[in-house]
């Protein structure tokens, strides 16, 4: 199975990845001044009590040792315990994660039903009525910025229409569909824009190859020749685009998860960052990674499926 | 080589197709009033050097223009007496790979990468004939198998990067054949091609035009492929057809010095040893076209009456027309 071979070579690729990314948030985290203790502390201790802290911790010892036992430690599941919140670090992290993780996915399965018509309607029709008007709407969402959107959201389908919430992550399945539609709407309105240009352009590229011509030779339908041939080729480009903006908004929909109060892992960043809780911020920069390589490899099997030249 | 049919209308008829492409400040006029036909059965060849206006006069047929960069100005394409440029789009479809099947210039670029060859094979038969994908299956492993590519059952899951571009052209070749068009056209199929591959890939377009009986067109910017497969001929110039007939009387007897250029200056066999003889100077500006004669500024012929008013092609002999003031000049 090609697929087992592709994924088990991008695992063991990833693991000097991960080291990377690690070993640099480690030591950069340290560089910004600011004591994790004294902050938890709130400046009442002695200096004392803060180094027989520090010794418990063991943050007295050296950089290096620190960070040898933390990935040690992190291979056993065990990201280490929060200084701020005096709760493992892993449970914390996990707890956000799946709100995180299944607003991120619904956010792109939203842009992707929403580009991907209106990227063929646009190309099919290029410089005229209905290509002019998709592009410009597009460039005006995303000229709007997301705080702003999640507001009107709100304003509109929760408050007036009372069609959804507004707040919350919701029971069970349908709860969290229902309760994040807005939120996934308010990042799709981000993402889709970005998505219709790019296909667009690459549909309009891929228009120009020859096979598409031969295509249109043998006597298939516009939309076949399309869907088909044009859309095919010209995914390939857009997934790649699609993968590296999901891998931002891992860590960049914090405003619209505080927008909508879903305690996901942004939020979780943007606290552990201004108390200066090394533990979390560590454990979340492990878990961003491991998401990036897992988006980044969703859309290596996502261009090997569409393109067997790609396949090992 | 089949003998055409005297007497019965022609299969096509291009009568006075005028094609103008829209260019930044301004436009070219790539087919200017180009009339041409081809009889039930037979081979015509289209020679002319690159920029001629042989490819858009075969998209012109297909109605595969760019639109709407390109617009068919003037002019009729009559296919078995219907107009062609009249036909709803739903309708073209049907004459699209059903009676007029298109073979094209670079077989690495023919077929998408992404799709097995054999599916892109026999699509045609799947869309037109309503064939199921085993029974196309059938008719894709035979249409390959007739035109010579090997192991065709092994080879039709197959990716085109995986083939040479002498067995793609094969396979382009059957996928133009599958609905068993009556009418060919082969725009540049061996340019590509290394010269061995070009000789096998004409042999097979001349076998199984004998064996179907289709008509064919084989453009060319090379008089030497041409004179080897073809019936009539016709020789286009600056967007214009200006001389046609019988590929004996065109090679043998030009009435143009068009013409007679591209046979002095091409190293055919018959004047092995030879000096080759270049046309000189340039191709006219499309885009901004003489009153006259298009030849006439590299013509060692011309006089001032060629650059007045636009020739005419007018018959030499019974199916030899060419368009010069001065056909006898050529002797």
């Amino acid at each position: 199975m090609w697929v087992l071979r592709f994924v088990a070579s991008r695992l063991l690729q990833a693991v000097p990845v991960l080291l990377g990314v690690t070993l640099v948030a480690f030591l950069a985290i340290h560089l910004v001044p600011g004591d994790p203790v004294r902050i938890m502390l709130q400046g009442r201790a002695s200096d004392a009590a803060v180094a027989e802290i520090h010794a418990r911790l063991g943050m007295d010892k050296p950089l290096l040792v620190q960070y040898a036992r933390f990935v040690g430690n992190a291979l056993t599941g065990d990201l280490g315990t929060s200084i701020i919140q005096r709760a493992p670090v892993a449970a914390i992290v996990w707890e956000r994660l799946v709100p995180s993780v299944f607003l991120l996915a619904y956010a792109t399965l939203l842009s992707v039903l929403m580009a991907v018509p209106l990227a063929v309607w646009a190309a099919a029709r290029r410089q005229r009525l209905a290509d002019h008007l998709i592009r410009l709407s597009g460039t005006v969402a995303f000229a709007m910025p997301s705080f702003w959107i999640g507001l009107i959201l709100i304003l509109g389908f929760g408050l007036t229409l009372k069609w959804f919430p507004i707040a919350g992550f919701g029971k069970g399945f349908g709860g969290h569909v229902h309760h994040l539609f807005l939120p996934a709407l308010t990042i799709a309105l981000f993402l889709a824009p970005l998505l219709i240009q790019s296909l667009r352009a690459a549909m309009l590229d891929a228009m120009t190859a020859e096979h598409v011509e031969v295509a249109r030779a043998k006597g298939l339908s516009e939309s076949r020749v399309l869907f088909k041939y044009v859309l095919r080729a010209a995914a390939i480009p857009v997934i790649t685009i699609l993968a590296v903006n999901i891998g931002w908004l891992i860590s960049g929909s914090v405003v619209v998860e505080s927008v909508f109060s879903v305690a996901g892992l942004g939020m979780l960043l943007v606290h552990a960052v201004s108390t200066r809780d090394y533990p979390v911020i560590q454990g979340l920069t492990v878990v961003f990674a491991l998401l990036v390589l897992g988006v980044n490899l969703l859309a290596d099997l996502a261009h090997a499926l569409i393109d067997r030249r790609v396949r090992p | 080589m089949s003998p055409a049919t005297e007497g019965a209308p022609p299969l096509l008829q291009v009568r006075d197709l005028e094609v103008a492409f829209r260019v930044r400040g301004g436009e070219v006029l790539a087919s200017r009033g180009v009339s041409l036909e081809v009889r039930a059965g037979e081979t015509l060849g289209l020679v002319g050097e690159s920029g001629s206006g042989k490819s858009v006069l075969c998209r012109a047929v297909l109605r595969l223009l760019p639109q709407p960069a390109a617009q068919v100005r003037v002019g009729q394409v009559l296919f078995d007496g219907a107009d062609l440029l009249a036909l709803p789009e739903r309708r073209m479809r049907q004459v699209r790979g059903t009676d007029i099947a298109m073979v094209f210039q670079n077989p690495m670029t023919s077929l998408s990468p992404v799709w097995p060859i054999g599916d892109q094979l026999t699509e045609g038969l799947r869309v037109h004939r309503g064939l199921s994908r085993a029974a196309a299956r059938e008719q894709g492993i035979a249409l390959m198998r007739a035109t010579g590519i090997p192991e065709p059952e092994r080879r039709y899951d197959d990716h085109p990067w995986q083939w040479s571009g002498g067995m793609l052209q094969r396979a382009v070749i059957a996928m133009a054949m599958a609905c068993k068009p009556r009418l060919l056209l082969a725009d540049e199929p061996t340019t590509a091609l290394d010269v061995t591959i070009q000789e096998q890939i004409l042999a097979l377009l001349a076998d199984l035009q004998e064996a179907s009986g289709m008509a064919m067109v084989l453009v060319s910017h090379d008089i030497g492929v041409v004179a080897e497969t073809c019936d009539r001929i016709a020789v286009m110039y600056a967007g214009t057809v200006v001389e046609t007939g019988p590929a004996a009387a065109v090679l043998g007897n030009p009435r143009h010095p068009y013409t007679l250029g591209l046979l002095r200056s091409s190293p055919g066999v018959d004047r092995a040893g030879r000096r080759l003889d270049p046309i000189p100077g340039q191709p006219p500006d499309l885009a901004d076209p003489a009153p006259g004669c298009p030849f006439a500024e590299r013509c060692a012929l011309a006089s001032a009456q060629c650059r007045e008013n636009p020739v005419r092609l007018e018959d030499r002999a019974p199916g030899h027309a060419s368009a010069c003031l001065f056909p006898e000049r050529m002797s």
